[in-house]
């Protein structure tokens, strides 16, 4: 799309050769649609041209047409990956501005979803990126086709409980769709415990692996000044020695009632960025829990019945709302005119900004690091583009 | 430093600046003082997280860029927020400050057409670079014809 500052091949007479290479947009590592133009000395990228908004659908005009009751259900797009935490966002905003309380069972429950989806998310993030790094894992596709394996069972969670698999449309301004199926919660504690069972796992084959250890260790280093200059949030940043997690710092929908720990690395390389999200499987796996045997009963919205939701109306104000998605600060700026439809949206999408980190730390590196780079960035690109 | 000391600074240093209480702290600066107030926020507020930068269009009384950033240590933000005046599209650039404002800003000119003096790299990001218009600007209909539909 934009090439206009890109150099094409450029000759200098003391012999060295730059050149050129289009990375993407079809590339299988580009996990979506992402061109990366690449300046190569040989090997080494020197310069890197990030083109993005091959998925740009403008959500944030589409949010001006749409009133607070449909928006959730296509906020869930932007996101795809970790859908229940892009409707979280949403809703948020528009119940901060409204004043609208939520009841404890209600936000026990996003709680639910939020963590297992981030448990989904990282999930499909380990096995993509251990694909991306294929014949260096001794076999390629088996790490993938594990997380698949496993990724699924929560997928059937969520179908079981909203009906869908991918995009759910669960949150809305108030409370949630839908109340727990029975046995729901017997289910969940048994793929919780399972996925339990198989990080560990999959942690001892990737860490007593050599070639994935060489890969990911010293590799796309960032310093803590940078990763708040650039402002990347979510696993990048804990990466980076930044102790900061928006559950932690800011708590929202009860999260201060459970315990859990906020992993951080120092090292800021693709390899400390891996380490903190194995750890935060653990922790979403240990507020699943608890958030179940703890479940309130009550009304699980504040808001009356399906049929009379598309009239919520909120008053003039504005607000931002931030949820800790599973790659980060997932946030939503909204401007309500008093309306039926926000005045202005901005989303602020955690991949976007953790996808603009890339200029900084892929020149210097092989252009073999540059595919471990940006999968353990784990961008989505519904989300960046929007 | 807590959000009251930080309040109680910003009225020392930035007098013509207009802070409202809440969480973020609503700042509102005018668009000569947007660039050196980012820096005073980045180095004596310490606010050295960049979240996001985006604008408004507020119709006839013009465009309004808004930008967040968060002193991540003490749970300090700051929602600041510059008028362009009707009819200005022009804006001093947080880049050279905020590394994280390159690509927003860029987003911003994409979607506003918003101009920001001292960008190093200005151009479209999300759209194409053939693509006509601005589209969050209030006057752009959702429905308007684009290439190669036009």
């Amino acid at each position: 799309m934009t090439t206009a500052a890109v150099q094409r091949v450029e000759l200098d007479y003391t012999g060295s050769e730059r050149l050129t290479m289009n990375m993407g947009p079809q590339h299988p590592s580009a996990h979506g649609v992402f061109r990366a133009i690449l300046t190569l000395e040989g090997e080494t990228v020197v310069g890197v041209d990030a083109v993005i908004g091959y998925l740009h659908r403008c959500h944030e005009k589409l949010a001006e047409t749409l009133t607070y009751a449909q928006y959730p259900s296509i906020a869930s797009k932007t996101d795809y990956v970790a859908a229940m935490t892009s409707e979280f966002a949403y809703v948020r905003a528009a119940e901060t501005i409204g004043k609208i309380d939520v009841p404890k069972r209600a936000q026990y429950l996003r709680v639910i979803t939020s963590e297992l989806q981030r448990v989904a998310s990282h999930l499909l993030w380990l096995g993509t990126w251990c694909l991306d790094m294929g014949g260096a894992l001794g076999g390629g596709a088996t790490i993938f086709l594990y997380c698949i394996r496993e990724r699924e069972l929560i997928l059937d969670l969520f179908e079981s409980l909203v009906g869908a698999r991918l995009l759910y449309g669960f949150f809305q301004v108030g409370g949630v769709r839908y109340d727990l199926p029975p046995d729901w919660a017997s289910k969940c504690r048994e793929t919780v415990d399972l996925i339990d069972q198989r990080i560990s796992e999959y942690q001892r084959m990737l860490e007593d692996n050599p070639f994935f250890l060489v890969r990911t260790q010293g590799v796309g280093v960032i310093s803590r000044e940078l990763a708040q200059e650039v402002g990347i949030a979510g696993p990048l940043l804990r990466g980076s020695g930044v102790a900061y997690d928006i559950r932690r710092g800011e708590p929202y929908s009860s999260y201060e009632d459970f315990d859990f720990h906020v992993p951080v690395e120092t090292s800021g390389d693709c390899f400390a960025r891996y380490r903190v999200r194995m750890a935060e499987f653990r922790e979403s796996l240990k507020i699943v829990r608890q958030a179940l045997d703890r479940l309130p009963d009550g009304p699980i919205s504040s808001r009356p019945g399906l049929k009379s939701v598309a009239q919520i109306r909120i008053p003039k104000g504005e607000a931002y709302a931030r949820v800790e998605g599973a790659r980060g600060e997932v946030g939503c700026y909204l401007i309500a005119d008093g309306s039926a439809k926000p005045y202005r949206m901005k989303w602020r999408g955690a991949s976007f900004s953790n996808l603009s980190i890339l200029p900084h730390i892929i020149p210097g590196h092989k252009v073999a690091d540059v595919v471990a780079i940006m999968g353990s960035v784990d961008p989505v690109f519904g989300e960046v583009d929007r | 430093m807590t959000a009251d000391e930080a309040r109680t600074l910003i009225a020392e240093s930035f007098s013509d600046t207009k802070v409202e209480s809440g969480v973020p702290m609503v700042v509102s600066v005018p668009v000569d003082q947007w660039a050196p107030f980012a820096d005073f926020a980045k180095t004596t507020l310490g606010c050295r997280f960049f979240s996001f930068l985006t604008a408004v269009d507020w119709k006839e009384q013009g465009l309004e860029v808004v930008c967040k950033i968060d002193n991540l240590d003490d749970n300090v933000s700051l929602l600041m927020k510059t008028r362009l005046g009707p009819a200005a599209a022009e804006c001093p650039s947080l880049t050279p400050v905020y590394a994280g404002a390159n690509w927003m800003e860029r987003e911003c000119y994409d979607m506003f057409g918003i101009r920001f003096d001292g960008h190093p790299d200005l151009r479209r990001i999300l759209l194409g670079d053939d693509w006509v218009g601005h589209p969050l600007l209030k006057s752009y209909a959702v429905d308007t014809p684009h290439p190669p539909y036009r």
